[in-house]
């Protein structure tokens, strides 16, 4: 790492001299404890059913048996492999010009870009998949015009490349807002050296900028991969049954609790998801990213002017073109009477949203109340955790990463009949089930949630220097004011953007949701989309509650990201 | 008889009321809390008719699908919080009575006959009821078979034929109660083994199987495929939507009801039966015929308040020829005929498609010119695509694969097992199949 300061991660948590302190170690309780209810033993229950014999409830490994002697299986597991690798490869292409451009230059468009870069995040599940459908699928309006045009039928929605298309347009913001956060933390300094020395171009982005941006980049992509890995919706909206979150999902839900092959590829699911992860941090571990000043961070921003503003306009406008086909698709719908076999809707109306609007308020609200504060409890225990990791000599504390991360790997489903197990039986005083509590949701959703925020906060610390907080010990802070002081402020960006990825990702998510929803005027919007997606008539007005969800969402990842810059700016300025 | 219950319930409700003064508050009144599987267009009418015919109590519904209905009811016995259970499966029903689950009641409306074509309209033993009769079919999109100039299809047998490949959707069976209904009508309708070979020829022209009841229609009605085998209120539902869509009953189909039932424990159970009550009365019976609801009432009076053109399965002739359901054959076997379905069509539908295609392509060149060599070949390998790994008798009481299926202590093998060795004979026989029919288009040439 030619760019690399002289502080090594191994030398300097080496430099202490307690293990942890007293308030260190009851944090630490305190996320175990959380993690262990609402995470480990709800799935170990669910998961259980994988080792023990079907028939005798013995304990045993034959089911994983099955699993390596099944045809399907194997073939599904290899699908998901190549699935998420090359999603990941095309989320890349995605992302890495929108990235540069916004970091690199003085830009009127960046904060649009950060914006509308993230909404391809915020479809929700059914809507996604339907309105690409509409545009790209086999009778879409693409595909129609070819057809009369040219007479060929392109099958951009078949298949494994079909899931391949729509998961990296779906989850490419993942890369985006993690590769900006990194890009973002870096020191102007060491782009400086390096041009000082003479290096310029591309070569400094791919030896310097690059590089120091890694962090966010794997954090990214990780993500993608584990998110492809794991997503059961995309691949059964598109028909595509040979992958294994699909098989999990089919089984756990149509063949019975007592199956245990369902729970069989949950595990194959957990590991090897937990083992990506681990292949990801090995990967950044033993590097150091952090660079000790902390002056007007960030890459030097060129001003952009002609034909360089033309490319980045050009490249910009096809990118986000496409990933935002399906929000188009979706806006059309929801303003369409019938659009049936054929390049456009038949006639247009606003009836679908008036009926909306009368019928919805407690959706919307729901979800803005459930997203936020999942959002909020995934951010305090992901920078908890971020710091027991990398600051604090803990013996295996790097399990809880692997604990908290392994929440990404656990279906949606499992989570939901866990939750139910292990806590429809408990009853509040006034005779009501814990797990029927609207509060349960919100549990659900961050849990869900906190790999998110998680691997945003990591990334995050890891690029601030320990002797900045060294220096501020030094001069007679304690522990928590120099995290409340020091620690915390520099990490505001990526905490910001684990915030927006888990409140956004929050607020469509279904599969968990759909298990715990009690009751309607509990259900958040997603629940709502679906239940109107479920009926011929119902098509426009879920249409337009996802347009609202978008929204919505949309508005706030702006707002926050507009509170981001005048926060930097009002730093910078200081 | 009826009436010495009526009273006991009465002097029941009664203790209950002196015992404990919340109860009050659990007449007929309050929250009714339904587990359906019924779209928001369903229940919202029905949900405003009931609300404002009993006025007091209003009505929750948690929309869920049927199989993830059950399992949550199942998941939540220990502490009930749900009143009814309402969806069309009468199998789910089956499922939920067998394992306890629902609450015998006695109904009070009268005018309901006994009988929706030759299927019992309520549970002989009262723990649910019918509300409205549904037929499966076939239904199409119009724009798309005119474009694709593709005849619209009557039978099942015709969906077979090579001028629908690729055109067809299902649901899978295991997702969709709706869908093992059907399959269940046609292989009792046409036996075990005719029935599966209908169905494999089919299923040789699906372009693809849904993961839930509504993701066919939802594609027939976009036009993403043109044909979709569904029940009938899809289809009525669609049109009343404006959607161009069609539906016709094939001659080898039947009708059930679509049923509502106490759940075991509901904490609200005044309120359910009250709900029950409303859902068989006229005015609840006369909801079904909304644009948005268009299911086929109970009631035989409701006909008359009926859109021109409108089903009347106690009237129309080819609703009386419809075959007796067997309820009890069809939850025997349940999980073995869902399973069959999915390792022997679902999970190896591109290899089915291949050899159908195939299949297609030489009984095209036959029908120009006779080749008894290659009809030969070609019978070979329908007889080899049309193969099922279990009979009839294996399939409903062979205690090896009954008991994988049950689970349970005594049984021998496990269903994976099982389920190996079928997909294992389904690909082996398809690449033979494959062969032979390449073999027959050769020798057609």
């Amino acid at each position: 790492m030619s760019a690399a300061t002289d502080y090594s991660a191994k030398a300097a948590p080496a430099a202490r001299q307690a293990v942890a302190t007293p308030g260190q170690w009851l944090t630490i309780g305190a996320i175990v404890a959380f993690l262990a209810l609402f995470l480990v033993i709800p799935v170990a229950m669910v998961i259980l059913v994988a080792f023990q014999d079907p028939n005798t409830g013995a304990f045993t490994l034959v089911n994983f048996w099955d699993f390596a002697r099944n045809e399907m299986f194997l073939r599904s597991f290899a699908n998901s492999l190549y699935v998420s690798g090359m999603s990941v490869v095309w989320a890349t292409i995605f992302a890495l010009p929108l990235a540069y451009f916004t970091t690199r230059f003085e830009f009127r468009g960046a904060a649009i870009i950060q914006t509308l870069g993230v909404i391809p995040l915020i479809m929700p599940p059914f809507a996604g998949a339907i309105a690409m459908q509409l545009f790209f699928g086999r009778n879409g309006s693409v595909n129609l015009l070819l057809g009369d045009w040219f007479g060929i039928n392109i099958p951009f929605m078949e298949g494994l490349n079909g899931v391949i298309f729509v998961q990296s347009v779906h989850y490419f913001p993942f890369i985006l807002i993690n590769l900006t956060a990194s890009l973002r933390n870096i020191d102007r300094a060491m782009e400086e050296a390096a041009q000082n020395l003479g290096c310029s171009g591309s070569r400094l982005f791919r030896r310097i900028v690059f590089p120091l941006a890694m962090p966010g980049y794997v954090a990214g992509a990780s993500l993608v991969f584990i998110k492809v890995f794991d997503d059961l919706a995309t691949p059964l909206l598109l028909n595509v049954k040979d992958m294994l979150a699909p098989q999990a999902y089919l089984r756990i839900t149509s063949i019975g609790l007592k199956d245990p092959m369902g729970y069989v590829i949950s595990v194959v699911l957990i590991v090897f998801s937990v083992l990506s992860l681990f292949i990801a941090t090995s990967a950044t571990r033993n590097r150091d990213y952090a660079t000790v000043q902390r002056g007007g961070g960030g890459l030097t921003k060129r001003p952009i002017g002609g034909l360089d503003l033309v490319m980045a306009w050009g490249t910009i406008g096809l990118i986000l073109t496409l990933v935002l086909a399906p929000h188009f698709g979706l806006l059309l719908l929801s303003f369409s009477t019938v659009w049936s076999f054929s390049v456009l809707p038949d006639a247009y109306t606003t009836a679908h949203y008036a009926r909306v609007v009368t019928e919805a308020g407690q959706y919307i609200w729901n979800t803005l109340l459930y997203a936020t504060m999942a959002g909020l409890i995934g951010i305090t225990i992901g920078t908890a955790i971020s710091y027991i990791v990398l600051r604090t000599k803990v013996p295996g504390r790097q399990w809880l990463d692997y604990l908290a991360s392994a929440a990404l790997a656990v279906p949606g489903v499992v989570l939901g009949i866990g939750y139910l197990r292990a806590y429809y039986g408990v009853s509040l005083p006034s005779g009501q089930s814990v797990a029927s509590l609207w509060i349960i949701i919100v549990i659900a959703l961050a849990v869900r949630r906190l790999p998110y925020a998680l691997r945003a906060c990591m990334a995050a610390m890891q690029q601030i220097s320990v002797s900045l907080e060294e220096a501020a010990e030094n001069l007679g802070a304690n522990k928590a004011s120099t995290i409340r002081k020091i620690v915390v402020p520099l990490m505001t960006g990526g905490i910001l953007a684990g915030f927006v990825t888990s409140f956004a990702t929050a607020a469509v998510e279904l599969s968990a949701t759909m298990m715990l929803v009690q009751n309607t005027s509990d259900a958040p919007l997603a629940y709502g989309l679906y239940v109107f997606m479920q009926s011929p008539a119902g098509r426009g007005a879920g249409a337009a509650l996802g347009i609202i969800a978008v929204l919505i969402v949309g508005i706030s990842t702006y707002l926050s990201h507009a509170l981001a810059e005048r926060d930097r700016s009002a730093k910078a300025g200081r | 008889m009826l009436n010495r219950r009526h009273w006991l319930h009465a002097l029941a409700a009664g203790a209950l009321l002196v015992g404990a003064g919340p109860a009050l508050a659990q007449g007929a009144s309050g929250k009714v809390t339904v587990v359906t599987s019924f779209s928001k267009d369903v229940t919202d009418p029905i949900k405003k008719a009931f609300e404002k015919a009993n006025p007091g109590l209003t009505l929750e519904v948690q929309n869920r699908n049927t199989n993830a209905g059950v399992k949550f009811v199942e998941e939540t016995r220990s502490n009930p919080q749900s009143d009814l259970f309402w969806a069309s499966a009468p199998d789910a029903f089956e499922v939920l009575k067998s394992k306890k689950l629902l609450q015998k009641y006695d109904l009070k409306v009268k005018g309901i006959p006994a009988r929706v074509g030759s299927y019992p309209i309520n549970d002989p033993d009262g723990f649910y009821f019918g509300f409205a009769a549904s037929g499966y079919g076939i239904m199409w999109n119009e724009r798309y078979l005119r474009a694709n100039r593709i005849p619209e299809p009557k039978e099942w047998a015709d969906l077979a034929k090579p001028v629908y490949h690729d055109h067809v959707s299902i649901a899978s069976p295991a997702r969709s109660g709706t869908t093992h209904l059907t399959l269940e009508t046609i292989l009792q309708g046409e036996g075990w083994e005719k029935g599966w070979a209908t169905i494999k020829a089919m299923a040789g022209n699906f372009n693809n199987i849904a993961e839930r009841s509504f993701g066919v229609p939802d594609a027939v009605n976009s036009g993403q495929v043109g044909i979709g085998i569904v029940i009938d209120f899809f289809a009525f539902s669609a049109q009343g939507a404006g959607f161009p869509v069609k539906f016709a009953y094939p001659s080898v189909t039947t009708v059930v009801p679509a049923n509502v039932g106490v759940i075991a424990g509901a904490p609200n159970r005044a309120g359910a039966e009250a709900f029950i009550e409303f859902l068989l009365s006229p005015v609840g019976q006369e909801v079904l015929l909304e644009p948005t609801i268009r299911r086929l009432p109970v009631n035989p009076e409701t006909y008359a308040k009926a859109p021109a053109g409108f089903p009347n399965p106690f009237k129309d002739a080819n609703f009386q020829k419809m075959l007796h359901f067997d309820v009890d054959k069809s939850e025997r076997r349940t999980a073995v005929v869902d399973t069959l379905f999915d390792q022997m069509i679902t999970f190896q539908l591109a290899d089915l498609k291949a050899v159908t295609k195939l299949m297609h392509e030489a009984e095209g060149l036959l029908a120009k010119k006779a080749n008894p060599q290659a009809k030969a070949a070609l019978d070979e390998a329908r007889k080899l695509v049309s193969a099922v790994p279990v009979t009839e008798t294996q399939a409903g009481s062979d205690t090896e694969i009954v008991g994988a299926f049950r689970g349970g202590a005594d049984a021998k093998t496990r269903q994976a097992e099982f389920e190996r060795r079928w997909a294992a004979f389904s690909k082996e026989n398809y690449a033979k199949a494959k062969a032979k029919a390449e073999e027959a288009v050769k020798l057609a040439r």
